[in-house]
């Protein structure tokens, strides 16, 4: 039996009218890859925004590691070992990419404030080094002094995803990371999941590539008006006719 | 868009260094290289540059600056009323209060940012200006301005010397403050003010202020508690602020409060945008345009416009005069007002941008750059 890392328990959220979550519940188990599918507007980003203390639920608790997440600011709850890559990536575009990565560093080694006014960022040549090697097997180097802003979309969100390993979290946060990319990246971007899928660091990752979504999950569960309809290992989600119904329209998997 | 490395750095520290020192040289044949104009350039780039601290580096825009620049001021007459003429311990004082009030407001208008961070600013500015006017009389004097008085009580220097005749003037260790050596003391105090925030714009915590500006939701949920970091920015620059404030009581040891008036913060804005904003540069380029320029035209009165025009026929002089001479004397603040739309308008990253402009047009006519290397160009 695994350790529950993060445990959603019976949380909603409304916005005006709308019951964006719903009597969620969720665990998430230590060291496992756990996706989370469903329709458009589901409140799968909506689950994953209360997570990261971006919005308050309107009741529920969010408990990681044995700890209540609500009420925490959202770098608090970064220090505590959770990053997440957005749906739309969320970067530094006036940075360079190395700036990017090295800064994310920063955060985990040296806390939420450090006032280093004198070191030189050229000196730090170990973050520099890690940073590197990180963007050399996202394969971004090369352009690691251009523009952050410059990149294209998909780059855009390779880069978030190696802002987000640099820091080596408890609990990696994935919306929708190949949304956007073409499927030879797809397809790199999947290797380096499974890759840190070794290192036993936990994902949570939204998808809606089927392909991707049963290469790399080990838990899968579906989430649909903003609460958890099915849940279970790929095979059984794949046999279960109520998925099949309410969110895969019978389509082939 | 590398961060220089120290080598690099050391390099630029020197040429800086070296073309200030001998500003009294290079700027004889501009016909400014008077000691008075020298210390305004001098005392102007410290303000712009540690201004630039907070708004290059954060984007954070205030409109209050001059708040710190008057307690700077005025702490400094205090220090050479009460204890003595050197100016050491007056320059010390005017950093620490105006760090300390810098400390107080900037946790209040830090609160918010963009538009609402700038008009909490501007109405703190106005509020120290109008407190300096009405309750604070006592220590402001008021619409006079605080003034030395032969007979204030000066501590420190009584315990060496006896009162003399006439008021004394202010002195580093037997070093006047007027004139060149006024200057020279100036010029090593900018350099330096120049050398930590060169030191500042290329450490980690530099680097973390510009990903503020760039994204400050990122920063939040990558762990950083952006607060702290943006008071520091705020503190570090109200203390360049009041480090100008008192140089400028040290070389003329009158403080007033019209010093903290909205235009006077809005001069340091309009320094920064011109040069370039959050380049380590601009700024200091901003102050040697605008102060310059502020000393010519101001000093024209429509005489002088009359002579300049002598060579035309007398009609279009006359016409010349009335259409330039609304922009001169008094009216420089027209023109400095021109000057900063066109600047916005054409021209928003000013005098570096159009730097950088020209360098790439020429560059390119040797090679055409590759797309990495414009992005790389448009860096630092
Ligand atoms: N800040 C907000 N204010 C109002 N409504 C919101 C807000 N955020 C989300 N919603 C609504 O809540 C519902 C769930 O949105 P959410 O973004 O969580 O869906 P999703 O499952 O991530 O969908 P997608 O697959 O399109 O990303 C949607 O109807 C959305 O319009
Ligand atoms: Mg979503």
């Amino acid at each position: 039996m695994n350790n529950t890392i993060l445990e959603i328990d019976n949380v909603q959220k409304s916005f005006g009218g709308l019951k964006a979550l719903h009597d969620l519940n969720l665990k998430i188990e230590e060291g496992k890859v756990h996706a989370i599918i469903g329709p458009n507007g589901a409140g799968k980003s909506t689950m994953l925004n209360v997570c990261i203390g971006q919005l308050a639920p309107d009741s529920g608790t969010v408990t990681f590691n044995g700890e209540n997440m609500i009420g925490k600011a959202p770098h608090e709850i970064n220090q505590a070992g959770i990053s997440r890559v957005f749906q739309t990536p969320e970067i530094f575009p006036d940075l360079s990419l190395l700036q990017n990565v090295m800064i994310t560093a920063f955060a985990t080694r040296e806390g939420a404030f450090k006032m280093n006014l004198f070191r030189s960022l050229s000196n730090e040549t170990e973050i520099e080094d890690e940073a590197c090697q990180i963007l050399t097997e996202i394969g971004l180097m090369g352009k690691q002094h251009s523009h952050a802003g410059s990149l294209s979309r998909g780059d855009k969100r390779r880069l978030e995803l190696a802002m987000c390993l640099v820091q080596h979290p408890k609990l990696l946060l994935l919306d929708e990371p190949t949304a956007g990319m073409a499927r030879h990246d797809t397809n790199k971007t999947i290797d380096l999941l499974m890759k840190i899928k070794e290192g036993g660091m936990t994902k949570i990752i939204i998808e809606h590539d089927m392909h991707v979504v049963f290469s790399v999950a080990d838990h899968i569960s579906v989430l649909a008006q903003g609460t958890i309809i099915a849940s279970g290992t790929p095979d059984e989600i794949k046999g279960s006719p109520k998925v099949q119904e309410a969110y895969l329209g019978g389509a082939h998997l | 868009m590398k961060t220089p490395t120290i080598k690099q750095d050391m390099v630029v520290m020197l040429i800086f260094s070296a073309v200030i020192l001998t500003m009294p040289v290079w700027l004889e044949p501009l016909g400014a290289s008077y000691p008075d104009l020298l210390q305004k350039f001098a005392i102007f780039g410290i303000f712009a540059v540690g201004y630039n601290i907070l708004f290059g580096l954060t984007g954070y825009l205030s409109f209050g600056h001059a708040a710190f620049l008057g307690i700077g001021s005025y702490t400094a007459v205090w220090s050479f009323k009460l204890l003595t003429m050197n100016i050491l311990p007056a320059l010390v004082f005017s950093v620490l209060l105006s760090g300390l009030f810098a400390l107080l407001i900037g946790f209040i208008t830090l609160r918010r940012s963009g538009i609402y961070f700038s008009i909490l600013t501007l109405a703190f500015a106005q509020m120290s200006y109008n407190l300096a006017y009405s309750v604070l009389t006592p220590i402001t004097n008021g619409e006079t301005g605080l003034q030395l008085a032969r007979d204030d009580a000066r501590i420190l220097d009584r315990l060496f010397s006896e009162a003399g005749e006439g008021l004394p003037s202010t002195d580093f260790f037997g070093f006047s403050m007027s004139g060149y050596s006024g200057f020279y003391i100036c010029a090593v105090l900018l350099i330096i003010a120049f050398f930590i925030s060169q030191r500042i714009f290329h450490s980690p915590f530099g680097t973390k202020l510009r990903a503020i500006k760039s994204n400050q939701t990122r920063m939040k949920y990558t762990g950083y508690n952006t607060k702290p970091y943006l008071l520091t920015a705020f503190v570090i620059s109200g203390m360049y602020a009041g480090l100008a404030g008192g140089l400028m009581a040290a070389t003329d040891p009158l403080a007033g409060a019209e010093r903290m008036q909205w235009t006077a913060s809005g001069e340091v804005v309009l320094m920064t945008i011109l040069g370039g904003v959050g380049t380590l540069i601009g700024p200091m380029l901003g102050v040697g345009i605008i102060k310059y320029f502020e000393n010519i035209f101001s000093a024209l009165n429509e005489q002088a416009l009359h002579q300049a025009y002598a060579f035309m026929p007398d009609w279009l002089a006359t016409v010349m005069v009335t259409l330039t001479s609304p922009f001169v004397g008094e009216g420089w603040h027209l023109t400095l007002g021109a000057l900063f739309v066109l600047i916005v308008i054409f021209l928003p990253g000013g005098i570096m941008e159009g730097m950088n402009l020209i360098k790439k047009r020429f560059s390119k006519k040797e090679a055409e750059p590759s797309p990495t290397e414009k992005a790389t160009e448009t860096g630092q």
